[in-house]
């Protein structure tokens, strides 16, 4: 293999519950300080101890971040894998082993390389009882890595002392286990391998954050002071996280009286009931959950957007239908969240693509949430929610001030000639709100039965009928102030190429590399809905549009024939639904298929 | 829900409380239900109630599901915001919001359908969170909505309107909140107007979930001779236990009660609740005591009323939370988002 510095993938192959995940968050971190571009990928089982789990990190001096299916190196320590993994390998690829025991012959690859490290019986002979044999073959498997790939030893000894500097026992042992691991990669292999590391300066202003972290710190900058939740996975960390944050920074300094309410419901059902009582008590309330929690909350989510109640929903999208494979990714709540609940509804959907956008859009939800007095989902996934990602910095403009909506207080009240909940008083669609226990003259009943504008149960079907076209006209008025789509043109460019959410990355590198195979295609990504009429002027603009999507049935392509009365013609569909986060090959190879197709 | 307003124009010899406002001026919509309906008079109850004790109507948040019952918050303080929630879900909007604004006077109205079928996992969770709300359990033991199915509260044995017999157990709602810990518990009859108002001030007083069951008797489906949710039955086979007085916090206790019969217990804001024993050695604060005693008189077919239970050490859940003192909706945004230093400081973590 000739020399590849600073651009190669490789693969841990471990089981889960054994401690693997502490050594390749160091690995991760050591790269990332050695300011090379990294990026890393947890796929592990809906399971507590001994099932498979790998961790996929890929290197890329160019700060490409996607997923690559194949890897240049493959630690395979897990014998219950080793046939899978070892097919994973590219050609000319390395095979790191446990050699403590023999591998089997019908394992081996004639065209990789097998590197054989004995962790097991090394361990074995370091340290004592069981507990800690399994934990530091991990951080073994780590220094024989670090050996392998060129990582700086300052920084891991660094990062190693950090860690455990109130555990002294523990740095010892760590120490030690790395110098087992590194030791023996130096005395037994040519060190480095050909692909590996080389310092750069490209991390600098960036930091390693999973986008739960970020959507609850967005939602502790917006100023939410109740998160109503019940746990599922891939949300359960929003909370966490949100809780964390909330005891660091929202405590009276004296008292250390919360100043948040954080309520674990019962049900996703009243997870979204409390959050709607605490918005139409005027607080900013939220609550995290995924696909199957937005499922149950349907009910909640008509009367919301019916009666006009702000409410914050982030679904960090797993794959269904179902349950599913609650430990993978997918785009598969685009319409469920869009078009939510009996009769006719329709959402604010923003859509970050990165943990930063998932900061900044978790706070903006909040903003539109009040002013436009409905639900708004912020559409994660698995993917951006839970795995660390290489992002800038995030940063929070200090002159911010929540915009509350149009919500009248006591003395707008007293001085208010008179108060109807569902007037159309400023021709926006957008009525005017009070809260309960301001002043006399607020009060009024909120129903998810038939009302007309004054706010008084009707079965008129004239007065209905006023009441929910107003309220598809002040949502439609959201496409105006939604974050507006992210597009990047290139030059010569007759076809389009649209996505959402985290197939970002992937798109953008497919782009250029189809660039070099002189197949141009401009870029859009939707970042909101519904749709900016910047969308629609693009799809217009080509021939052909390539709509990229992680779900069977093309759910942003049938969103975009809806919402802006494009052709079906115009819009091919590449989609990868499999529960793995999106490659550049799956977009390359889908958009080639379609052009052979048609030519 | 249909809605009649009500003309607001009164005589002005109408009695005043201490706000200045009539009884008048603590009403509703005109109700749309039957003529004879229960639920009515619960309604007047809680208007006697809440004028008594000069509560600022604006002050209260009122809160209800679906169903005849859940109908109700319109007919009464029109100057209180209305919630008429989802099918069983009202537990799930109070807590929200309790929690952004403590201040606020909670009641709930529920029915036996609201509660005990389809919102019974909230119901549950409300007392086991000790939600600082009055929650009244209208209960007749029938649909009415949907025009006279059995509801989980019908007993076993007992006819509905064109003669089938019910054949499961019936869930009764007070023996269930005591279980899950219920910090006050009553039942009452909506016939009985002067045990019921002195009971919803008390609730009102109670730091936590006072929840009080009350039979009231739907006239169109389930006021028959096979119906144990009559008002014929329910006045046959009541038995009262203890007579619970309201005294507010400013008043002086009369000692109008022999001695030894009375015991009063003081709420969190100051006021009293005093009670008259009528069944002898009953004690409403012994949790274990006043389920046996529901439950023997149940064997004999009686239905025991007044305040069953009430715990002297009730920490609702902004106590348990240890939130700030006053609403959590109003707090200047300073004081919620730390900043762009903080932040700055923190990304030092993520490196």
């Amino acid at each position: 293999m000739t020399s590849r510095v600073n651009d190669f993938a490789f693969k841990i192959a471990t089981a889960n519950g054994t401690g693997s995940a502490s050594a390749n968050g160091l690995i991760m971190q050591a790269i990332f300080r050695m300011g090379v571009p990294v990026t890393g990928k947890n796929v592990f089982p809906s399971n507590i101890q001994g099932l498979p789990t790998w961790y996929e990190i890929r290197v890329n001096k160019n700060g490409y971040t996607a997923r690559t299916p194949t890897f240049d190196l493959m630690l395979a320590l897990n014998a219950a894998t080793y046939a899978k993994d070892v097919a994973e390998v590219r050609s000319g690829g390395y095979l790191m082993f446990d050699s403590s025991w023999p591998l089997d012959e019908k394992l081996k690859r004639p065209d990789v390389t097998y590197l054989g490290v004995p962790l097991a019986e090394m361990c074995n002979a370091t340290f004592k009882g069981v507990r800690e044999r399994i934990l530091m073959k991990n951080i073994a498997y780590a220094g024989a890595l670090a050996a392998l790939i060129g990582m700086d030893t300052e920084i891991i000894s660094a990062l190693t002392k950090e860690k455990y500097a109130a555990k002294k026992p523990l740095l010892d042992s760590n120490e030690k286990a790395i110098a087992l691991g590194y030791e023996y990669a130096k005395a037994n292999f040519q060190c480095p391998l050909p692909i590996h590391l080389e310092k750069m300066d490209e991390t600098r202003d960036s930091i390693l954050i999973d986008g739960n972290t970020a959507a609850a710190l967005g939602a502790v900058y917006a100023g939410a002071t109740v998160g109503a939740w019940y746990p599922i996975t891939p949300a359960t960390s929003v909370m966490e996280a949100f809780k964390g944050f909330c005891m660091k920074y929202r405590r009276d300094p004296e008292t250390k009286q919360k100043r948040f309410a954080i309520l674990q419901a019962e049900d996703e059902l009243a997870a979204l009931g409390m959050v709607i009582g605490a918005s139409w008590a005027g607080a900013r309330a939220f609550t995290p959950t995924a696909g199957p929690g937005i499922s149950l909350m349907n009910e909640f989510i008509g009367l919301a957007y019916y009666a006009e109640v702000p409410a914050v929903i982030v679904d960090v999208q797993r794959t269904g239908p179902s349950t599913g494979m609650p430990t993978r990714t997918q785009q598969g709540d685009l319409m469920l969240c869009a078009y939510a609940s009996h009769g006719d509804t329709r959402h604010i959907c923003l859509y970050p693509s990165d943990p930063r956008e998932a900061f900044e859009m978790a706070a903006k939800a909040f903003d539109l949430a009040e002013r436009f007095q409905t639900p708004v989902f912020l559409v994660s996934d698995l993917d951006i929610g839970m795995n660390d990602w290489m992002v800038p910095k995030l940063t929070w403009d200090d002159s911010y001030q929540p915009d509350r909506g149009k919500v009248l207080s006591a003395e707008d009240l007293e001085n208010a000639k008179s108060f109807y909940r569902y007037l159309d008083v400023d021709g926006d669609g957008i009525p005017q709100r009070s809260l309960p226990g301001v002043h006399p003259k607020g009060a009024y009943f909120t129903r998810g039965s038939g009302h007309n504008k004054y706010g008084a149960y009707t079965e008129d079907g004239d007065e209905y009928q006023e009441v929910l076209d107003r309220i598809a006209r002040k949502v439609q008025g959201a496409a105006r102030v939604i974050p507006p789509p992210f597009t990047r043109p290139t030059p010569g460019a007759t076809m389009g190429l649209v996505t959402v959410g985290g197939c970002h990355a992937a798109c953008l590198e497919a782009i250029d590399l189809l660039a070099k195979d002189g197949i141009k295609l401009n870029y859009l990504r939707v970042r909101g809905f519904p749709f900016a009429d910047e969308v629609r002027q693009f799809l217009d603009q080509h021939e052909v549009n390539f709509i990229v999507e992680q779900n069977r049935d093309a759910q942003l392509r049938s969103m975009l024939m809806l919402d802006t009365g494009v052709h079906l013609e115009k819009l091919e569909s590449v989609r990868y639904y499999a529960g793995f986060p999106m490659s550049a090959h799956h977009v390359i190879s889908g958009v080639k298929a379609k052009l052979e197709k048609a030519a | 829900m249909t809605y009649i307003a009500k003309p607001k124009v009164h005589h002005p010899s109408l009695k005043k409380n201490d706000l200045g406002l009539t009884r008048r001026d603590y009403e509703g919509a005109i109700t749309t239900l039957c003529a004879g309906c229960g639920h009515d008079s619960i309604t007047a109850a809680i208007i006697q109630a809440f004028w008594e004790l000069s509560i600022p109507p604006h002050k209260v948040a009122k809160l209800s599901g679906i169903g005849c019952s859940s109908k109700t918050p319109a007919y009464f303080l029109r100057e209180a915001h209305g919630f008429n929630s989802v099918h069983g879900r009202m537990p799930a909007v109070a807590t929200g919001a309790n929690a952004a604004n403590g201040d606020l006077i909670m009641i709930g109205v529920s029915g036996d359908g609201d509660s005990l079928s389809i919102g019974l996992g909230q119901l549950c969770h409300a007392i086991r969170r000790n939600l600082n709300m009055l929650y009244l359990l209208e209960n007749n033991g029938v649909y009415g909505l949907t025009k006279g199915q059995f509801s989980a509260s019908a007993d076993p044995g007992s006819t509905a309107k064109k003669g089938e017999a019910n054949t499961m157990q019936a869930i009764d709602s007070a023996l269930l909140a005591l279980t899950l810990g219920a910090t006050f518990v009553a039942r009452s009859f909506s016939g009985d107007k002067a045990q019921l108002v002195p009971l919803i001030q008390a609730g009102l007083a109670h730091r936590g979930f006072a929840f009080i069951d009350i039979i009231s008797p739907c006239v169109t489906f389930n006021d028959h001779d096979g119906s144990t949710k009559s008002y014929a039955y329910t006045r046959e086979h009541k038995v009262e236990v203890v007579q619970a007085d309201f005294v507010p916090p400013a008043d002086e206790i009369s000692a109008e009660y022999q001695e030894g019969s009375a015991k009063n217990v003081m709420m969190h804001d100051g006021s009293w609740v005093k009670f008259r024993k009528l069944a002898k050695d009953y004690d409403p604060t012994n949790r274990d005591a006043a389920y046996a005693h529901i439950r023997d008189h149940q064997r004999k077919g009686e239905v025991v009323t007044g305040l069953l239970y009430i715990s002297s050490d009730s920490k609702d859940v902004h106590d348990q939370n240890e939130t700030v003192p006053g609403p959590l909706y109003n707090l200047p945004h300073a004081q919620l988002c730390p900043g762009n230093d903080a932040l700055q400081k923190l990304m030092g973590q993520f490196r």
